[in-house]
């Protein structure tokens, strides 16, 4: 049997870099991506979003602040508040929370130098409509490349809004505590600084980044489905 | 009406820039206590005195100038004579 091939949208701002490999990733794990450009008002019918990584806007100002007033920022968030799916990948994480949509802020590196390596994380929470297909406390190799990486969470954050963490030893970024990727607390918005559409082929290093995009695209087909 | 923004990191966040200064300010023989590295925004403002002025730049730091979980900012205002 066939199954359906879930549209996923990726939007496209200037300076993004990584849409390309987000789509090629998604393809090969059954989705149907489709590019939105950053000036587009309205989402074509899409059930799921993915802001990928780049350097939107150049990183002026704060990474991921000028991104945030794209026209199709608004129809993103409106998508958000109707339970729809969003993954920010990297910048996309910088720009979900220069847009409210996920709690916190991404600061540079306090090492102050890029970091481009695989890391180990582990996953905090498996029951995330982007991690179903992880096991809890599994660990997944998967690489970063940031400048501005490091997680200052709201006074308040709660432990549950922790989906993935650096293993120890592996902080790339000195991020508050450890923390690699986080999710609202509606469940449906995720923002993870590794890539795992760099990661979805075991010949290129890891596929376990696949597991996060399948699961992304597990979801966007039962929203599908739903639809139906 | 020309306003001068100026954005810092609250005190007790990650520097990472202002250290490095401080290290390398120290390394040229400068007794210095902490450094800290912010932001200086100039912006032209069409507004009728001073008090609009600075009710439309605070508005402008508020939502994209500064961000408030990590950002302190000061606003000065100066009047053109022309």
């Amino acid at each position: 049997m066939t199954e359906a091939r879930p549209r996923i949208g990726i939007v496209v701002f200037p300076g993004s870099n990584d849409d390309r490999d987000a789509a090629w990733a998604l393809s090969a794990l059954g989705a149907e991506p489709l590019d939105v450009w950053h000036a587009e008002a309205e989402l074509p019918r899409v059930e799921g979003v993915v802001l990928p990584g780049g350097f939107s806007y150049g990183d002026y100002l704060r990474c991921g602040a000028l991104a945030r007033f794209s026209p199709a920022m608004e129809a993103v968030a409106a998508f958000a508040a109707a339970g729809g799916p969003v993954l920010g990948i990297c910048n996309g994480f910088q720009i979900l929370c220069e847009a409210g949509l996920l709690p916190g802020v991404l600061r540079p590196n306090a090492s102050l130098s890029f970091v481009c390596r695989d890391v180990v994380v582990r996953v905090e929470r498996a029951d995330t409509p982007f991690t179903t297909r992880c096991e809890p406390a599994q660990t997944l190799v998967i690489p970063v490349k940031h400048g501005e990486g490091c997680y200052h969470p709201p006074p308040d954050l709660a432990e549950e809004r922790i989906v993935l963490r650096y293993a120890a030893d592996e902080n790339p970024n000195g991020s508050f505590g450890d923390v690699a990727g986080i999710v609202n607390e509606e469940g449906n918005v995720m923002g993870l600084m590794p890539h795992p559409e760099h990661a979805v082929d075991p010949l290129l290093g890891s596929g376990d980044g696949a597991l996060v995009l399948a699961s992304l695209v597990d979801t966007a087909r039962e929203r599908l489905y739903a639809r139906a | 009406m020309r306003a001068t923004v100026v954005v810092r990191p609250k005190p007790g966040i990650l520097d990472p820039q202002g250290e490095a200064v401080e290290r390398s300010l120290r390394q040229l023989g400068f007794p210095v206590g902490e450094a800290r590295v912010g932001r200086v925004v100039d912006v032209e403002v069409a507004a009728r005195d001073q008090a609009q002025a600075r009710a439309q730049v605070e508005a402008m730091c508020e939502r994209l100038l500064a961000n408030p979980l990590i950002e302190s900012y000061e606003i000065e205002l100066e009047t053109d004579a022309a």
